[in-house]
């Protein structure tokens, strides 16, 4: 048995240091120790904290809308900034704050959640995260530009992204910044793909992962299955722009609707990208705060999984109003109305798991109860949508507006802010005012409804969306000024929530470990938790692992002190190296894309040929990427050993040692 | 127990610390292969939809390309399939320098391949003229097999990479797995060749 258990890194460890020297970072603080960083939860913070800086920024965009729209025929911003804003608020709000939410918590949490150390590729893990960071520079470097900002709308639809159409640099950054965020998508999805089936904790059968890592691990097959799909999409369109290829191009034999349905095969699994993670946040909430386990674990799961597969057949409904023909079109209705059944099995059992429990009425439990309430009226008018007859007056309409506001505020967005609340402690030790995280669910709330519900009416009287202004005899008046209204409502509720959390960050009380009295394996860890995680790695006896455990904690330390001392003996505890590589990866893909999208094309009487100065940037950025992804390969996956002290210290300086 | 027999010969199928004994990078594989065929997917859907709805003045497939041509380098394509199949067999066995010819053919077999795709894309622009933007056969053919030529062309760096990174003394059978992994990914872009072949070549003649 000894033997087998040996791993690949004890037996590395008589093995010489390797021929070339790298140059390995080992700063433990500071700025450095962040950009080299391949610890999972430190990346979930980046990706939290950028994500939120996000937040802001698609929220004033949001607020300028609303500014434009307050009263009819406003001449706040011209109809070339309101394409900007409403492009770039959906395309920020989607790629650049709710799927970096989630990612934020798939890289802090999912690890905890299944007793691992670390991601199966940290150093991946670490290029997802920069790459993204990237993709979300090319897609805001327009502001600064002459070019201005991304305004073909978030779908991008041919032929208005064509060069005949939108001719300056603006798209081409759309494309480019889109093209990052899916390989950093892709890159992070593969990695928690492998880290879930692979990285369990001794005990934890695939039927004990807490709900919020199968729904990880649904999210990441949508995220690796649909990506493609936009990618070949965009790269299509890049062709188009570049080199002048045909693909969308009418009179040449292009078809502009091909784009239609690449886009959708992705965009629609992608709005369960966006939605499935928070379902599986709410299905952690509710039984902790309920004091029940969750009603009907199998039943969540498989409807969450079965989401995921109707997920990628029903793309069409987003075309409805293309003439497809009876048959596609009475096809893809019936498969959307088809996907709603395990949508409402999974509100049944947040239910059942409510029904007779005890309810504590926490910060958290607020906007849990908020997202179900909120997002079964989006789901509702979702269903409304699924009837094509019906579909054909709603679409482009505000009603639209208004239901996918309700799924991703008051669904996604409200299980996000849940989730920041409810694994607050566990993240930083310290707790956020109880009053004003209330305070803030109550104020977002009202503005929620505010803002989004009389859409519905402004949408069902003819409201026309992406319309940057409109008379004031259209009867619309009224209905856009309570939406404005609303929408500042909701802006300071927002406020009140980032500033409360931003002061519990600095100055809150110290939280006591597990202060939820939670079901989870991570609240079986100290706040905020030490670097390699668990002294040692937990054996799960049962679904809810630390609710088992706080009921065996005899039994449990016993097996621990002597899982403990068999560690020690075999090695102590495996770290991975920080690596400077995946961030220098990013910066020679940042600069390749600026190459690409940004620079202009050579001008032919200055540069005569193949050359100039938009050949060269890319080249160059290319190479950068190239060695760097060379000296990673080389620098290996090698780590080092650290051993603790009984009380979870690491013994002697942890010094960096190459074993 | 098995222990002694797992200390003499290394168990290449089995890792003993993953959850489910599957090894991590064959895992990570496995699944950015999925990815990559939808990928492919929807590049040979896009070949397939504007097949059928061909402009006039379009260009006759059938009259442009030359299936001996393309058959053979299919053929080569497929043998380097073969001889990376002999590759990791080698170094699971830690035959180091038969894995190093194994590897070597491969890369020759790779670059067969890529000679004969730029001898092909040579003649059809500037005999056959059918270039990328002046008909959407031009536009869809040349993108598609171009995806695929770049799939090939960053396998042979890789494969010539780990070539050379086997003269460093670092490559052993306990590294075995970074070859298969590599594998995989070579047997994936020839059998997705033999669906481009198919669906673009073959199916002009028909």
């Amino acid at each position: 048995m000894e033997a087998l258990a040996k791993t690949d890194f004890i037996a590395k460890e008589e093995q010489a240091a390797k021929p070339f020297v790298l140059w390995r970072p080992t700063a433990q603080t500071g700025l450095m120790s962040w950009l080299t960083t391949v610890d999972h939860k430190r990346i979930g913070l980046l990706y939290g904290a950028s994500a939120l800086f996000f937040l802001v920024v698609g929220g004033l965009e949001a607020l300028f809308i609303r500014i434009q729209l307050a009263v009819p025929n406003n001449t706040f911003l011209s109809s070339a900034q309101y394409n900007e804003m409403f492009t770039m608020h959906a395309t920020t709000m989607i790629f650049l704050v709710v799927m970096p939410l989630g990612a934020a918590f798939f890289n802090f949490i999912m690890p905890l959640q299944i007793g691992a150390r670390d991601v199966a590729f940290p150093r991946l893990n670490a290029f997802s995260f920069w790459t993204f960071l990237v993709g979300a520079i090319i897609l805001n470097i327009g502001w600064f530009r002459p070019d201005g900002a991304p305004d073909a709308g978030w779908f991008g639809y041919t032929p208005l992204t064509t060069r005949t159409y939108s001719p300056t640099h603006a798209v081409d950054m759309w494309v480019m910044g889109l093209q990052l965020l899916g390989v950093a998508s892709i890159a992070a999805a593969l990695n928690f793909i492998v880290t879930i089936i692979n990285l369990r904790a001794p005990g934890m059968a695939m039927m004990r992962l807490p709900v919020f890592t199968w729904m990880t691990l649904v999210t990441s097959f949508l995220i690796i299955l649909s990506f493609p799909a936009i990618t070949i999409a965009l790269v299509e369109i890049m062709m188009d722009r570049l080199f002048g290829t045909n693909f969308f191009e009418v009179s040449n034999g292009g078809m502009p609707i091909l784009w239609q349905h690449l886009f959708w095969i992705f965009g629609h699994p992608e709005v369960y990208i966006l939605i499935l993670p928070a379902m599986g946040i709410i299905s952690e909430i509710l039984p902790t705060f309920a004091r029940k386990p969750l009603f009907g674990y199998p039943i969540v799961v498989f409807s969450g999984a079965s989401i995921g597969f109707l997920g990628f057949g029903v793309w069409s409904h987003h075309m409805f109003t293309t003439g497809m023909g009876t048959v596609a079109t009475a096809a893809f209705a019936l498969m959307t109305m088809a996907i709603a059944v395990p949508t409402g099995v999974k509100i049944f059992n947040w239910i059942g798991t409510l029904w007779g429990g005890h309810l504590t009425m926490r910060t958290p439990m607020m906007f849990a109860l908020g997202f179900v309430w909120m997002f079964m009226i989006g789901g509702f008018s979702g269903i409304m949508h699924a009837a094509a007859p019906a579909d054909l007056q709603q679409h482009g309409s505000y009603f639209i507006v208004a239901h996918f506001h309700y799924v991703l505020i008051g669904g996604s967005l409200f299980a996000l802010l849940a989730g920041i609340q409810y694994w607050f402690p566990l993240m930083f030790g310290r707790r956020v005012s109880e009053f004003w995280g209330k305070t803030s669910f109550w104020v977002i709330f009202v503005g929620f409804n505010v803002t989004f519900f009389p859409m519905h009416f402004l949408g069902l009287e003819g409201m026309p969306r992406r319309t940057f202004t409109y008379d004031g005899n259209m009867g619309w008046n009224l209905g856009n000024f309570i939406c404005t209204v609303g929408a500042f409502i909701l802006g300071i509720g927002l406020a009140i929530y980032l500033i409360a959390m931003v002061y519990a960050y600095y100055k809150g009380p110290r939280s006591l470990k597990d202060p939820w009295d939670a079901r989870t394996l991570e609240w079986s860890l100290p706040n905020p938790p030490p670097v390699y995680n668990f002294q040692v790695t937990p054996t799960i006896h049962a679904r809810d692992s630390w609710w088992y455990e706080k009921q065996h904690a005899d039994e449990i330390a016993k097996e621990e002190a002597e899982h403990a001392k068999a560690e020690d003996t075999h090695g102590g505890i495996h770290m991975p190296f920080q690596s400077i590589y995946p961030i220098l990866a990013g910066l020679g893909i940042l600069i390749g894309s600026i190459g690409v999208s940004v620079v202009d094309p050579a001008d032919p009487t200055k540069y005569p040929g193949f050359w100039g100065p938009k050949i060269a940037v890319t080249i160059i950025g290319g190479a950068i990427m190239f060695v760097a992804v060379v000296l990673w390969s080389l620098e290996g996956n090698e780590g080092y050993h650290i051993h603790l002290n009984p009380d979870g210290s690491i013994k002697g300086d942890g010094a960096q040692k190459h074993y | 127990m098995s222990s002694q027999a797992a200390a003499a010969t290394l168990d290449h199928h089995h890792d003993p610390t993953t959850s489910t004994g599957i090894p991590n990078k064959k895992l990570l594989m496995w699944a950015f292969l999925a990815s990559d065929c939808m990928f492919f997917g929807c590049l040979i859907s896009t070949h397939l939809i504007y097949r059928l709805h061909p402009p006039p003045g379009t260009p006759i497939a059938r009259q442009v390309f030359s299936i001996e041509l393309t058959s053979f380098s299919t053929f080569i394509l497929l043998m380097s399939s073969l001889m990376m199949a002999l590759a990791v067999n080698a170094i699971q066995k830690g035959n180091l320098k038969s894995m190093r010819w194994s590897l070597l053919t491969t890369i020759f077999f790779g670059c067969i391949f890529l000679g004969c795709q730029v001898f092909e894309f040579n003649t059809f622009v500037h005999e056959k003229h059918l270039t990328i933007t002046n008909s959407i056969l031009g536009t869809t053919f040349f993108t598609l097999t171009g995806t695929h030529g770049l799939h090939v062309l960053i396998g042979v760096i890789w494969l010539s990479g780990m070539l050379l990174y086997s003269f460093t003394g670092n490559l052993t059978q306990k590294d075995a797995i970074d070859v298969e992994s590599m594998g995989l990914y070579w047997h994936f872009v020839d059998i997705v060749w033999i669906v481009i072949f198919t669906a673009v070549y073959l199916l002009e003649y028909i």
